[in-house]
C-alpha cells in the first residue's frame, strides 16, 4: 500500500512536474471568410517566422515559442472567444489583425495588463502612449498612410496638388474610416478636394461608385480596402479605364492576390506601404532550409514572400525583437506579459539589427518610447509591374506630415482618456 | 417514471394552471434557478462568461423575442439585426447623456425604444403577410444599419464610427466596460433572461397569446372570433421587439463593449436568431433557451475537440463548423420542424412510460 501511495504521489509530481517554460504568441488569424485572402499569408510569415527561431535558435534567448493558432474570421464575437481562451495561457501579446477586434480589445488587454500590437491598422490614436499604456501600432498608423499618399501626389506634382481633385473609396466600418478626418484636414491645408465614397462589406458590390468616379473624373484614387473590396475595385478601375498609376492603395490592398485577378490591365498600381517587399533577403534562404524543407511550414506553404506574408514575418520580427528587449531588462528568459510590455517600449529598430536578422532595409529604424507607441511614421510607395508579376519599392520609407497628424492623435488619445477617466501613463 | 403526473394532487386553479404543473418537472426548474443564480456565480471566471454563458444568455433573450413574432404571432421577420442595433445605440446615447442612471434603467429604456421602432416597421404588417412581410422587416433591417452608418450624431461624432461602452454601474457594481467582473456581467444577463422568460412564458399563455396564435393559425377566422389585428400584430412587434432590444444593448454594452453596426448587427445577425428559433422550435420559449445554447455552444464545442484536442487546422474546423450547421437546419426542417423543444417533449413522453413502455 505504501508502495502504491509512493507511486502515486511520484507520478502526480512527474505529471505536475518542472513546468516547461515556454513563450506564448497567440496568433488571431483568419483562414475563412471573405478577408482570408489577406489573413491566410499574414498567419503564414506570423507562424514561420517563430518555427525559423524555435528550429534554428531553440527559441528566443533560449525559450521555444509556441504560437496558438485561433480562426477569427475577421468577426469581433469570435475574437472576444479567442482572446478569452488564449490569455489564460500566458500570451505575451495580442495581434488582432482586424481594426474591429481592436476596438474591442483595447480596453481589456489594458485591463488585463497583455499588450497589443496592431502593426499599421487599429486605434492611429494608440499612438499615444500616454494615453494607451498597453497598445503599440509601431511602425506607421493609418494616419501616417493618408498623408504619405498625400505627400507621394504632392512630390510628383511639384509640390502643388491645389487644383487636384482626390477620391477616397474606404470600406464602410471603423476600418475605412480612420483615414478620413487627416484627408480632411490636409485637404485643407493644401486645397484639394475630396470625394468619399465608401463600399458595404464585404465589398463585391462597387458598381455605383465607380460609375461615380467616371462621372466626378478625380486626378487620383486613393483606396482604404481589405479582403475581396480590393480585387474588385481594382478590376472595376480597369473596366472604366481608370489610369492605374493614378490609384494608391493603403498597405492593406497592395497585396499579390490583389491585383492578380485583374491580370494584365493591373499593371501600374501603387500602394503604400512600410516595411519591403519581395524575398531577396538573407532570410529567406534560412525559411527555406529550416522551415519549408523541414515541412513545419505554415498553412499550404505557398505563400512565402508574398507581400502579406513578408508583414506577418515582419509583425513576429518585432514580436520576437521586443522579447529579447524584454529579456534583457528583466533578466529572465522566461518573461511575463507585463515584462513584454516593457519590451515593447524600450524596442530600437536599428538598420544594424535588421541587417543582423538577415532583414537588411527590410523596414523604416524607429525608436518606441513611453510617449511614442507609433514610431515614427515612415511610409513608402510601392507599384505592381503585371509582366514580371512583382511589387517593387518605388518610392523609400519618408516622413509623414507630422504637424497635421500630431495634434489629431493628442486631440483623439485625449478625448478618450477624459472619456474613460485615464490618467497620464508616463511620467 | 419520471414525468408522470399520478399522485400529484391540484386543490385549487392557481395550482392546476401553473408553467410547471408536473413536480418532477416543477424542481427541476427549481434546480436550475438554484444552479444558475447560488452556484455559477461563484465558480465562474472570465473565458466562461466571456465566450460561452454571456452570448448565451443573451441569444436566449433575442430568440424569446424572435419567436413571439415568428413562433406565436406567425409574423416572419428579417429585421432581428437591425432592431438589435436599435437597442444598442438607445443604451449607448443613454449611457453616455446620463452617466449617474444605473444601467437597469438604461438597457430597460432601450428595449422600450425599440420597441416604438419596431411598432413602427410593423406597421405594414397590417396589410401585408408571409414573404412580402419579410422584405419589408428585411427593408427594416438595411435601413437601420445603414442610418447608424450615415448619422453622426449617432456614435457621438467619433472618428471611426465605432461605439464604445464605458464603464458603467448599478448598485455600485461595475457591470460594463473591461474591469467588470465576470459575475456580475453574468448576473445581469441572467436577471433579464429570467426576468425575459417569465414574462414571455405568461404574456402567451393569457389573453394576447392567444390572439396572437389565433392570428398565426388564420387571420380571418380570428378577425372573425373577435380578435382585433391591428392590436395582436402592433403588441406582438412591440413585444418582442422590447426583448430584442434588450439583448442587443446588453449585447453591445456588456459582451462585446465596441460595436461596429455592419459588423455586429448585419443580416447574418437577424439570420443567426431566425436560426436559433428554428433549430430550437417554433412557438415554444424552451426551443429559445436550446436554439441559443445549441448554436452558441456548437462552434465553440467544435473548436474544442477539432482544433485545440484534435489538431486540425484552424479553418478546416471553421468550415466544418458551417457544413454542420446548414445539415442541420435542412435535416430540423425535413425531419423535426418543431426544432429541439418536440424533441425534448417527445423525450418526456417516453420518460414518462420508462423503463415500461407497453
Amino acid at each position: 500500500m505504501k508502495l502504491k501511495l509512493t507511486t502515486l504521489a511520484l507520478g502526480a509530481m512527474m505529471a505536475a512536474g518542472p513546468v516547461m517554460a515556454e513563450l506564448v504568441m497567440p496568433s488571431l488569424s483568419y483562414r475563412t471568410g471573405p478577408y482570408a485572402a489577406g489573413g491566410i499569408p499574414f498567419a503564414d510569415g506570423y507562424a514561420d517566422y517563430f518555427t525559423l527561431l524555435n528550429e534554428r535558435d531553440g527559441g528566443i534567448g533560449g525559450v521555444p515559442v509556441r504560437v496558438i493558432e485561433c480562426e477569427t474570421g475577421y468577426n469581433t464575437e469570435k475574437g472576444v472567444e479567442c482572446y478569452e481562451s488564449t490569455k489564460g495561457e500566458g500570451a505575451l501579446v495580442y495581434q488582432p489583425l482586424s481594426t474591429g477586434i481592436t476596438y474591442q480589445l483595447i480596453p481589456k488587454t489594458t485591463a488585463d495588463g497583455i499588450p497589443m500590437h496592431t502593426l499599421g491598422y487599429g486605434r492611429t490614436s494608440a499612438k499615444n502612449g500616454n494615453v494607451f499604456s498597453h497598445t503599440f501600432n509601431y511602425p506607421a498608423n493609418y494616419w501616417d498612410g493618408a498623408s504619405g499618399a498625400v505627400n507621394y501626389l504632392l512630390e510628383e506634382n511639384g509640390g502643388d496638388i491645389s487644383d487636384k481633385k482626390i477620391a477616397l473609396v474606404y470600406h464602410n466600418s471603423a476600418y475605412g474610416k480612420e483615414p478620413i478626418r487627416t484627408l480632411e484636414e490636409l485637404s485643407a491645408k493644401h486645397g484639394f478636394e475630396l470625394i468619399l465614397l465608401p463600399v458595404d462589406h464585404p465589398g463585391q458590390e462597387q458598381k455605383s461608385q465607380w460609375l461615380q468616379i467616371r462621372r466626378e473624373r478625380p486626378d487620383n484614387v486613393i483606396m482604404w480596402g481589405w479582403g475581396v473590396m480590393n480585387q474588385v475595385a481594382i478590376q472595376e478601375a480597369a473596366n472604366i479605364r481608370f489610369p492605374m498609376e493614378n490609384f494608391i492603395g493603403i498597405w492593406w490592398s497592395g497585396g499579390e492576390h490583389d491585383v492578380l485577378p485583374a491580370g494584365a490591365a493591373s499593371d501600374g498600381y501603387k500602394a503604400l506601404t512600410f516595411h519591403n517587399v519581395g524575398r531577396d533577403f538573407p532570410i529567406f534562404q534560412d525559411i527555406q532550409e529550416y522551415v519549408v524543407d523541414a515541412g513545419k511550414a505554415a498553412g499550404a506553404g505557398d505563400q512565402i514572400g508574398n507581400v502579406l506574408y513578408n508583414r506577418g514575418l515582419y509583425a513576429a520580427m518585432l514580436a520576437a525583437e521586443a522579447v529579447k528587449e524584454a529579456q534583457e531588462i528583466h533578466g529572465t528568459a522566461d518573461i511575463t506579459p507585463a515584462m513584454m510590455r516593457d519590451g515593447m517600449e524600450a524596442l530600437d529598430m536599428t538598420e544594424e539589427r535588421m541587417a543582423s536578422l538577415g532583414l537588411p532595409n527590410f523596414g523604416p529604424t524607429f525608436t518606441a518610447s513611453c510617449e511614442n507607441h507609433g514610431g515614427d511614421g515612415m511610409v513608402g510607395v510601392v507599384q505592381w509591374d503585371a509582366d514580371s508579376q512583382t511589387w517593387s519599392l518605388i518610392s523609400d520609407f519618408a516622413p509623414t506630415d507630422q504637424d497635421v497628424l500630431g495634434p489629431l492623435i493628442k486631440a483623439d488619445s485625449q478625448s478618450y482618456a477624459e472619456e474613460n477617466n485615464i490618467p497620464a501613463q508616463c511620467e | 417514471m419520471f414525468y408522470r403526473e399520478a399522485g400529484d394532487f391540484k386543490t385549487s386553479y392557481v395550482d392546476d394552471s401553473q408553467t410547471f404543473p408536473i413536480k418532477f418537472d416543477r424542481y427541476r426548474y427549481y434546480v436550475v434557478l438554484v444552479v444558475a443564480f447560488g452556484i455559477i456565480p461563484f465558480i465562474i471566471n472570465d473565458y466562461w462568461a466571456n465566450a460561452i454563458l454571456l452570448p448565451f444568455l443573451i441569444y436566449a433573450i433575442a430568440a424569446i423575442g424572435l419567436n413571439v413574432l415568428v413562433g406565436y404571432c406567425g409574423q416572419v421577420s428579417l429585421g432581428t439585426g437591425g432592431f438589435m442595433a436599435v437597442g444598442a445605440y438607445a443604451c449607448y446615447k443613454l449611457m453616455t447623456a446620463f452617466p449617474e442612471v444605473s444601467m437597469f434603467i438604461h438597457v430597460i429604456l432601450a428595449g422600450g425604444i425599440t420597441a416604438a421602432v419596431g411598432v413602427l416597421f410593423g406597421l405594414p404588417s397590417l396589410r401585408i403577410k408571409g414573404f412580402y412581410l419579410a422584405v419589408a422587416t428585411l427593408a427594416a433591417q438595411f435601413f437601420l444599419v445603414w442610418l447608424f452608418n450615415r448619422v453622426p450624431w449617432f456614435y457621438n461624432y467619433s472618428a471611426s464610427g465605432q461605439i464604445n461602452a464605458p464603464e458603467r454601474d448599478t448598485f455600485g457594481i461595475l457591470i460594463t466596460g473591461p474591469n467588470a467582473s465576470a459575475w456580475a456581467t453574468y448576473m445581469f444577463c441572467l436577471i433579464f433572461l429570467t426576468l425575459s422568460a417569465i414574462i414571455a412564458r405568461n404574456l402567451t399563455r393569457g389573453t394576447i397569446g392567444r390572439s396572437w396564435m389565433a392570428i398565426r393559425d388564420m387571420d380571418i377566422a380570428a378577425e372573425i372570433i373577435g380578435v382585433n389585428p391591428l392590436k395582436a400584430k402592433l403588441s406582438a412587434f412591440a413585444v418582442s421587439s422590447f426583448f430584442v432590444g434588450i439583448s442587443g444593448a446588453l449585447f453591445f454594452a456588456l459582451y462585446l463593449g465596441a460595436v461596429e453596426v455592419g459588423e455586429a448587427f448585419g443580416i447574418q445577425k437577424s439570420f443567426l436568431v431566425l436560426f436559433m428559433v428554428i433549430i430550437g422550435g417554433l412557438g415554444s420559449i424552451f426551443g429559445s433557451f436550446a436554439g441559443a445554447a445549441f448554436l452558441v455552444l456548437l462552434p465553440v464545442v467544435l473548436k474544442v475537440v477539432g482544433a485545440d484536442m484534435l489538431g486540425w487546422p484552424t479553418d478546416i474546423v471553421a468550415h466544418l463548423n458551417l457544413v454542420i450547421v446548414g445539415a442541420l437546419i435542412i435535416i430540423f426542417l425535413v425531419l423535426e420542424p418543431h426544432g429541439l423543444a418536440q424533441l425534448w417533449r417527445v423525450a418526456k413522453e417516453k420518460l414518462r412510460l420508462w423503463p415500461f413502455p407497453h
